[in-house]
């Protein structure tokens, strides 16, 4: 039999994939309604990952995220009310308001940050992974990164100087299928697990949309990067059901193929779970998705309630003030 | 007793045992800066006082070098990069422009970056294209970064200290003509204060404002010019960003003239800089336009007698000063 996750585990990443995947529906909602503006990025189909890894870090380890980033701050311990207020640009918000959808971030909560560039998390990871070293702390960070940032340059410097320091980094493949509207066929030669032996380091690829594989997997691959083996590569297969942006035409795939994803939509997956091994039943179920939902709509108005970064603040937090 | 004096390079080297040795959290990593002390010898001695943990070579491997320097910092270390030449700062430049110098203000403040970024830049040496440019309004351009351009040893020592212990990248661009130039540096502990200008000269006629090396071929003009009779005040810039125009407008206020020498291109260079901020706050004070001298608008070529063409000289300065002088 397949590794089960205990019933109290299985219903709390219940929870959080839901709020990732509530938060996400809000969003929509208050884009089309043209409260949010440039662009974002949603994390809808590829909850598992965040719920399966980042649940499993210490307040104290690191991540370094992505631009479709918000599944992976609520995993990490983020709160919906001041997230939500950085996605409509309020002073209430992670960032002030400055930051927005691609760049949430909180050091104390050590997310060093959704990134813009797609593989500008990597370096920064690999020299997070340094500093813990340096300082003789166990804690690892956690980089995540898509198909699209796998063939840029500083994904090959980070696993290169990774593997060559020993650092603990565990890098986190999520392979959506798509970079814009690129499919992984198009743009990647070879494979992450080739690219990952390549570079002398361990691989491991799981269905991402299966939380229990996730989970499971995700456990080796942080014990061995705690333990001060060095990094590790885990590739975790998914899929973004929603376009690259909210409002992506996405004429480059069929309709066909998104609804054979939403068949394996890893949050239905979970409820079938919860269910077949009889943990919640259908009145449960429906019960913590309307608590979930409350809790959504209740940030929600509280951030469109909040007031808009003063005119002044935008010379605020440029640089920090010295002496000399 | 004599004053100590010091090249340039073992400034350098001196600043950052003297910080490493203060503060545990400073390392120094980048190519060939172990053993080898240094593409320009400007780390030599620091892998035999510190060791390979704390002095770390790197592949090549530039946007790494900046990256990991900024996740380092970010999470309590304070880190000094080196990209050897200025010209491979575009291998690095998303490290730089959109990670280091963006997270405090993409962040709400909620972010520290207590980077040096340390890297050699300059023509003279016959390095051709490549290995000769002045790129610092690349990075002058970036809010968010310091850019520091030492001229002196004792400088050279003193603002990398204090970039050091700022909470900011700072980019400390060092001229590689430079490094063997000798001058007096105490061996105390001092920092010089970024974000102010040197006024190396006293004069009534003219300021001339010029950038690390410039300012060699600046002291050489002035005192040719004096045996003319013309008085040059001479400042050397010292931080580019932020740009010290108090010091720059007071002298102007004074000799009524001014002259601009930066080794950049004359077009984007950051004579232009300067320039569009006399005319901004002194157009007034002025009895002449404020005149440039700055590299040609070519690549730098290999041959010597080309590249001199291309790059300032002093002959450059003093004809500029004579032409403002007459206006």
């Amino acid at each position: 039999m397949a590794d089960q996750l205990s019933p109290e585990l299985l219903v709390d990443r219940y929870r959080l994939m839901l709020k990732m995947r509530f938060h996400e529906e809000a969003i929509k909602k208050l884009f089309t309604e043209g409260k949010i503006g440039g662009t974002t990025h949603l994390y809808i189909g590829q909850e598992a990952v965040a719920a399966g890894i980042i649940t499993q870090l210490r307040p104290d380890d690191f991540i370094s995220s992505t631009h479709r980033g918000h599944g992976h701050m609520l995993a990490k311990g983020g709160d919906l009310k001041p997230m939500l207020a950085e996605i409509l640009g309020k002073s209430a918000g992670y960032c002030k308001g400055k930051g927005g959808s691609m760049h949430i971030a909180s050091i104390e909560l050590g997310n060093l940050g959704a990134n813009g560039i797609v593989s500008g998390g990597l370096p920064i990871a690999v020299g997070s992974g340094l500093s813990a070293k340096m300082r003789g702390t166990d804690q690892i960070t956690v980089v995540s990164f898509g198909d699209g940032a796998a063939n840029e340059g500083n994904t090959h410097e980070s696993m290169n100087l990774a593997s060559l320091w020993d650092l603990p980094v565990l890098f986190l493949f999520e392979n959506n299928r798509y970079a814009v509207s690129t499919e992984t066929s198009q743009s990647m030669a070879g494979s992450m697990e080739k690219r990952a032996a390549g570079y002398d380091l361990p691989f491991v690829q799981v269905d991402g949309n299966d939380l229990e594989v996730v989970h499971f997997a995700g456990n080796e691959a942080i014990a061995h990067v705690r333990s001060g083996e060095g990094p590790y590569v885990m590739q975790a297969d998914t899929y973004r059901i929603e376009g690259h942006y909210y409002g992506d035409a996405m004429v480059y795939r069929t309709k066909e193929e998104v609804d054979e994803w939403r068949r394996k939509d890893p949050i239905d997956r979970v409820e079938n779970l919860l269910q077949e091994r009889e943990i919640l039943d259908e009145g449960g179920i429906a019960e913590i998705r309307s608590e979930i939902q409350k809790e959504v709509d209740e940030a929600v108005d509280f951030a469109e309630n909040c007031t808009p970064p003063p005119v002044e603040s935008i010379f605020e937090d440029v640089y920090t003030e010295w002496q000399s | 007793m004599s004053e100590r004096t010091l090249t340039y390079r073992e400034a350098v080297a001196e600043a950052i045992a003297e910080e490493m040795a203060r503060d545990e959290r400073v390392f120094l990593m980048g190519e060939d800066v172990g053993a080898h002390g240094g593409a320009f010898a400007a780390s030599k001695g620091l892998f035999e006082e510190f060791g390979p943990g704390r002095v770390k070579d790197t592949p090549i491997s530039e946007s790494i070098i900046v990256g990991a320097g900024v996740g380092a910092a970010l999470t309590g270390m304070r880190p000094v990069v080196e990209i050897m030449y200025i010209d491979f700062i575009g291998m690095a430049l998303d490290s730089v422009v959109n990670q280091a110098a963006k997270v405090k203000y993409m962040f709400g403040g909620h972010a520290r970056v207590p980077l040096t970024i340390r890297t050699a830049f300059g023509a003279g040496r016959g390095n051709a294209a490549q290995h000769s440019q002045s790129l610092e309004t690349w990075l002058t351009l970036i809010p968010g970064l310091i850019v520091v351009m030492p001229f002196t040893p004792y400088d050279a020592k003193g603002l990398l200290k204090s970039a050091i212990r700022n909470d900011n990248p700072v980019v400390v661009i060092e001229n590689k003509l430079l490094y063997c130039a000798s001058g007096h540096v105490p061996e105390d502990d001092y920092l010089v204060p970024i974000g102010k200008a040197e006024v190396r000269r006293e004069g009534t006629d003219v300021t001339v404002i010029a950038t690390s090396r410039m300012n060699a071929f600046t002291a050489a003009a002035a005192e040719k010019l004096a045996a003319e009779g013309i008085d040059v005040e001479w400042i050397d810039v010292r931080t580019l960003k932020p740009l010290d125009m108090d010091t720059i407008a007071a002298s102007i206020s004074k000799t009524h003239r001014a002259v601009i020498v930066n080794e950049g291109h004359d077009t984007g260079g950051f004579s232009n800089e300067i320039s569009s901020k006399i005319m901004d706050r002194c157009f007034y004070d002025l009895d002449a336009p404020a005149l440039r001298v700055a590299a040609e608008d070519v690549p730098i070529p290999y041959n010597t007698e080309l590249e001199n063409e291309v790059i300032p000289a002093e002959k450059d300065i003093l004809s500029a000063v004579r032409k403002v002088m007459e206006i």
